[in-house]
C-alpha cells in the first residue's frame, strides 16, 4: 500500500534544473540584461525564443507553483478585490495578483516582459489574460493567432499552416527588434534539433507506461517532467534531463518496479490536477493500489506520444505544425474523446477519471457529455469536481468516499468478471 | 404564421412592438419552420451568438436564425448533465433546444470562436446530433495584419463550400453581394433606431427596441427589414418630454440575453438605456459592408477585420475596449455605466476589472450587475438599480 518514495536521480535533477531556470528568471528581473517573453503551455512555440536567447516564462508554470506551495490563495484574493470574479480562470488571478505583490515568489523573482507573446492555441482566456498583462505593464502583446481544428479529418488545412507561417514571420521580426539581432537560422535548426531529439525521448517515456506494472504515474509523476518539457526545451540541460529520466524509467520497466508496492488497478485520467492539494489527491489513488497510465493533461504543451517530432530541416514549419496540430488543447473535444479511447486501448487501463475544475472550461465545460459517452462505452467513468489553483474548491471529504467507492465497486466488478473467465 | 405579418397598414407601434415580443417569447422556431416549409432545397442554419456571417447562409439559400439561448422559460432537465454547474445558462439551454426536439429542423448549427464553453459545444453537438452539419467559425484574433482577412475570407468560403453541400447552392458572388445588400439594410435601420433612442430614449425604450431586434432572429431579413420599417415611422410620429432620469450605457450582455423583464426592470428603476451591447452581432458593423465589391467574401471579412464594433470576444490590440467603452459612454452623453454579465460567462466577467479601472479614472460611476436567462425575479436588481440610481440623482 505505501507507495514508493523515489527521491531518484531524477527528481533532484529536476530540481536543480528547475532552480537554475528560475535563478536564470531572477537574474534578468534584477538587470542581467537576458530579455524574458511571457508566453503559455498550449503548444508552445519556445524554440524560436531559445534561438533568440530570449528567457521563457511561462505564467501557467508560475501560477502551478504558487499553488503548489500554497501561496495561491492571497494572490487570487488581491485580483478578486480588483474585479475579478470568482468565475474566472484562478491562474489568471494568482499571475495578476502576483504581477501586482511586486512578481516576487517562493522561487524566483519573475521579470517584467519584454515580449507577451499570446500563443493562442485553443484556450480563450489566453487572450484575455495577455491582453490585461499587456494593459498593466504597458508591453505590447504579440497575438499569435492559431486557427482551432475545425475539420472532421482533425487536420489543420493548408490555409491555416500558411496564416500562421506568416504569423510566425511576424514573430521573428519582433524578436529581432528586441534583441537587435537577426535570427540565426543555424542557431534555430540547434534549438529545434534538440527539441525533436526531446520530443523522442518523452515520447517513449510515455510509452513506457503501457508496461505493467507502470514505471511511473503518468499524472502524478508526469507532472515533474512536464516543466522542464517547457521550460527547457530546444536546450542541452533539458535533453541531459530527458536522457536521465529515460534511463531511469526503463530501468525500472527492465526491474518491473512501479511507483506503488502493487499495481491493482489502471486508469486514464482526464483534466489539469488540484495542485493546492496534490499530495492529498494522490493519496485517494495510491491508497487504492491504483496507477495513472496515462493522462490528457500531460498532452497540453504537446502530443509526442502519437507521432509529432519538430524537423531540424524544417524548423518553422514544424513549429506551426506543433501550434496547429500537435497539442491537446487546439484539438477539438471529441479529438480528446479519440485520445482517451486511445489511452484505454493501447495502455490497457480499465477506467476513466474525469477531473473537471471550475477554473478552466477549455478542459472541464462539456465533460458531463464525455463521461456520458464512455460510461455507454462500457468504461467505468467516474467524474469528480474541485479546482486547479484556487484552494477553496476541493471538499476532501467528499471527494475521497466518491473516489472509494468508485474503486470498490472496480474491485468488485474485476471479481465477478474473473470468476465468470 | 408569424404575428406581425397578419397587422396591416397603420398599426401602432405598441402593437408592433408587442406582436415581436409574443414571437420571441413562444418557445420553438415556427416562422423558420414555416420558411422552410415554403419552398422545396431551403434550409435552416442556427447561428449560435455573438456575430455570425449571415449573408453567407442567406446566399446559399439558408434562413439564418439567431440562437439566443431558452430564456427563463424553459426547463433544463437534460442538458446540465452534460454541461457543470458553472458553465453558462445558454450552453446548456441551446442544447436543451436540441435535446428535446426544438431544432428538429434545423440541417446546420454553427459556432465561434467566442469562448471555450462554446466551443466545446460545438463538438457536443456533433456527436449528439450527427445528422446535423456543424460548423465552427474560427475568428482571428491577431486583427492587426494583413493575412487576418486573407484568413477571414477563405473561413467564409469554406462555410460556404460546407452550406451548398446542404442546398445545393455555393453562394456566388451576386448572390452574395445581394445578401449583403439586404443585411446592410437591416444593419441601417437598427442603427438608426439605436440613434434615435440614444437621441430621444423618450420616444423609444430598450423594452421596445429590444424585442424589434430580436425579431430578425427568427424571420427572412426582408421580412424583418418591414418591420424595423413600419416601426421607425411610428417612432417618429412619438412625441413625449424627457424625464428626469439618469442616462446609462449597458455592456456585458452580448451573447446571453437577459429577460426582457430585466430590461424594463432597469428603465423602471430610474435610467434611459442609451445604448447597449444586446444581440451586439445584428448590429456589428459601424458602417455598411461594401455591396458591390469585386469579391464579396472578402467585403464581409474585411468588416470584420476593420468595422466591427468592440466586443469582449474580439481581441483587437489596435484598441482599448476599456477606452472604448469610456468613449461610448461619452459619446452618448451618459451619467452612467451598467455592466451586466451573464452569469458564469467569462469573456464578459474578464473585462470588468478593466472596465473598473478605466471608469474610475474617467470618473464615471458604474454598476456591476449578473443575471441569468433563466431568472424570472427581478426585484432585487431592480432595487440595486433604484438605490444606484438614486446615489447618482442626488449626489
Ligand atoms: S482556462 Fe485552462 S487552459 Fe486556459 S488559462 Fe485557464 S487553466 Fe489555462
Ligand atoms: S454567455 Fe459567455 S461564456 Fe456563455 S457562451 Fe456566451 S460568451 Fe461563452
Amino acid at each position: 500500500m505505501t507507495e514508493l518514495q523515489y527521491q531518484g536521480h531524477l527528481h533532484q535533477l529536476q530540481k536543480q534544473l528547475m532552480a537554475n531556470y528560475y535563478a536564470a528568471l531572477t537574474a534578468s528581473a534584477e538587470g542581467s540584461g537576458e530579455p524574458a517573453a511571457y508566453l503559455l503551455i498550449g503548444g508552445n512555440p519556445v524554440e524560436l525564443l531559445r534561438a533568440f536567447d530570449i528567457l521563457p516564462v511561462f505564467p501557467e508554470v508560475n501560477a502551478l507553483q504558487l499553488a503548489v506551495k500554497k501561496q495561491s490563495l492571497p494572490h487570487i484574493q488581491a485580483a478578486e478585490f480588483m474585479g475579478y470574479s470568482s468565475d474566472n480562470c484562478a491562474y489568471v488571478k494568482a499571475d495578476i495578483g502576483q504581477y501586482f505583490a511586486g512578481r516576487k515568489t517562493p522561487f524566483a523573482t519573475i521579470p517584467e516582459p519584454s515580449l507577451l507573446l499570446c500563443n493562442y492555441v485553443g484556450c480563450n482566456v489566453y487572450l484575455d489574460w495577455f491582453g490585461h498583462l499587456s494593459e498593466y505593464s504597458g508591453c505590447p502583446a504579440f497575438q499569435l493567432d492559431i486557427p482551432f481544428i475545425r475539420s472532421k479529418s482533425g487536420f489543420p488545412s493548408k490555409d491555416d499552416v500558411d496564416y500562421v507561417m506568416r504569423q510566425l514571420q511576424r514573430l521573428i521580426e519582433r524578436c529581432e527588434e528586441i534583441t537587435g539581432r537577426q535570427l540565426d537560422e543555424d542557431r534555430l535548426r540547434e534549438c529545434v534539433r534538440l527539441s525533436s531529439l526531446t520530443g523522442e525521448l518523452w515520447s517513449k517515456i510515455k510509452h513506457l507506461t503501457k508496461h505493467t506494472p507502470a514505471p511511473y504515474d503518468a499524472y502524478f509523476d508526469s507532472v515533474t517532467m512536464m516543466a522542464p518539457l517547457y521550460c527547457l526545451r530546444g536546450t542541452p540541460e533539458g535533453l541531459v534531463f530527458f536522457e536521465t529520466a529515460y534511463a531511469e524509467m526503463a530501468e525500472r520497466v527492465a526491474a518491473n518496479r512501479g511507483p506503488l508496492e502493487t499495481e491493482r488497478f489502471r486508469y486514464v485520467i482526464e483534466g489539469p490536477p488540484p495542485w493546492p492539494h496534490l499530495r492529498t489527491f494522490r493519496d485517494m489513488f495510491s491508497r487504492w493500489n491504483a496507477v495513472a497510465v496515462a493522462s490528457t493533461y500531460s498532452t497540453v504543451g504537446g502530443l509526442w506520444e502519437f507521432g509529432f517530432r519538430h524537423d531540424p530541416d524544417h524548423p518553422l514549419e514544424s513549429i506551426a505544425c506543433h501550434l496547429l496540430e500537435w497539442n491537446l488543447t487546439n484539438r477539438n473535444f471529441l479529438q480528446r474523446y479519440e485520445q482517451i479511447e486511445r489511452y484505454l486501448d493501447e495502455w490497457h487501463a480499465s477506467a476513466l477519471i474525469i477531473h473537471s475544475v471550475k477554473s478552466c472550461r477549455l478542459f472541464s465545460a462539456g465533460q458531463g457529455d464525455m463521461r456520458e459517452y464512455f460510461t455507454k462505452l462500457g468504461v467505468p467513468t467516474l467524474l469528480i469536481e474541485s479546482d486547479l489553483e484556487d484552494p477553496r474548491y476541493f471538499s476532501e471529504a467528499q471527494m475521497r468516499t466518491r473516489i472509494d467507492a468508485f474503486f470498490e465497486s472496480l474491485g468488485h466488478r474485476a471479481l465477478v468478471q474473473e470468476a465468470s473467465a | 404564421m408569424h404575428h406581425v405579418d397578419t397587422l396591416i397598414g397603420n398599426e401602432s407601434l405598441e402593437e408592433i412592438v408587442e406582436s415581436c415580443v409574443q414571437t420571441i417569447e413562444t418557445p420553438g422556431f415556427a416562422d423558420a419552420q414555416a420558411w422552410k416549409a415554403e419552398a422545396p432545397g431551403r434550409a435552416i442554419a442556427g447561428c449560435f451568438p455573438v456575430y455570425s456571417p449571415v449573408e453567407v447562409f442567406d446566399a446559399a439559400g439558408m434562413l439564418a436564425v439567431g440562437l439566443a439561448g431558452g430564456g427563463n422559460r424553459m426547463e433544463i432537465a437534460h442538458a446540465d448533465s452534460r454541461f457543470q454547474s458553472f458553465v453558462c445558462s445558454i450552453v446548456k439551454s441551446t442544447l436543451e433546444q436540441g435535446m428535446t426536439g426544438m431544432l428538429a429542423e434545423f440541417d446546420a448549427l454553427v459556432f465561434h470562436s467566442i469562448c471555450d464553453p462554446a466551443r466545446n459545444l460545438a463538438s457536443v453537438y456533433q456527436r449528439n446530433f450527427p445528422d446535423k452539419r456543424v460548423e465552427y467559425i474560427h475568428f482571428p484574433q491577431n486583427l492587426g495584419v494583413p493575412e487576418a482577412i486573407v484568413f477571414l475570407t477563405g473561413e467564409y468560403a469554406r462555410v460556404a463550400t460546407s452550406m451548398s453541400e446542404l442546398t445545393g447552392k455555393y453562394p456566388s458572388a451576386d448572390a452574395l453581394r445581394g445578401s449583403i445588400a439586404v443585411y446592410n439594410e437591416v444593419r441601417a435601420l437598427i442603427r438608426r433606431l439605436y440613434a434615435i433612442r440614444s437621441e430621444a430614449p423618450h420616444r423609444l425604450s430598450a423594452r421596445e427596441l429590444y424585442p424589434l431586434v430580436r425579431y430578425g432572429n427568427l424571420v427572412a431579413p426582408e421580412i424583418h427589414i418591414d418591420v424595423l420599417t413600419r416601426a421607425l415611422a411610428g417612432v417618429l410620429q412619438r412625441e413625449g418630454r424627457p424625464r428626469d432620469r439618469v442616462r446609462a450605457i449597458l455592456a456585458g450582455s452580448f451573447c446571453e440575453q437577459p429577460p426582457l423583464d430585466l430590461i424594463a426592470a432597469i428603465e423602471d428603476a430610474g435610467c434611459y438605456l442609451v445604448d447597449d451591447d444586446f444581440l451586439i452581432g445584428r448590429r456589428f458593423f459601424y458602417a455598411d459592408v461594401d455591396a458591390s465589391a469585386e469579391d464579396p467574401y472578402r467585403a464581409l471579412a474585411q468588416a470584420y477585420v476593420d468595422g466591427s464594433v468592440p466586443v469582449a470576444v474580439k481581441h483587437d490590440l489596435r484598441i482599448s475596449k476599456s477606452e472604448a467603452l469610456v468613449a461610448r459612454a461619452r459619446a452618448h452623453k451618459a451619467d452612467a455605466v451598467i455592466v451586466l454579465c451573464a452569469k458564469f460567462c467569462e469573456p464578459a466577467l474578464f473585462e470588468y476589472p478593466l472596465y473598473r479601472r478605466a471608469l474610475q479614472a474617467a470618473e464615471i460611476p458604474h454598476i456591476f450587475l449578473e443575471f441569468e436567462e433563466k431568472m424570472w425575479m427581478f426585484e432585487r436588481t431592480k432595487t440595486e438599480i433604484e438605490t444606484f440610481v438614486e446615489s447618482l440623482l442626488f449626489a
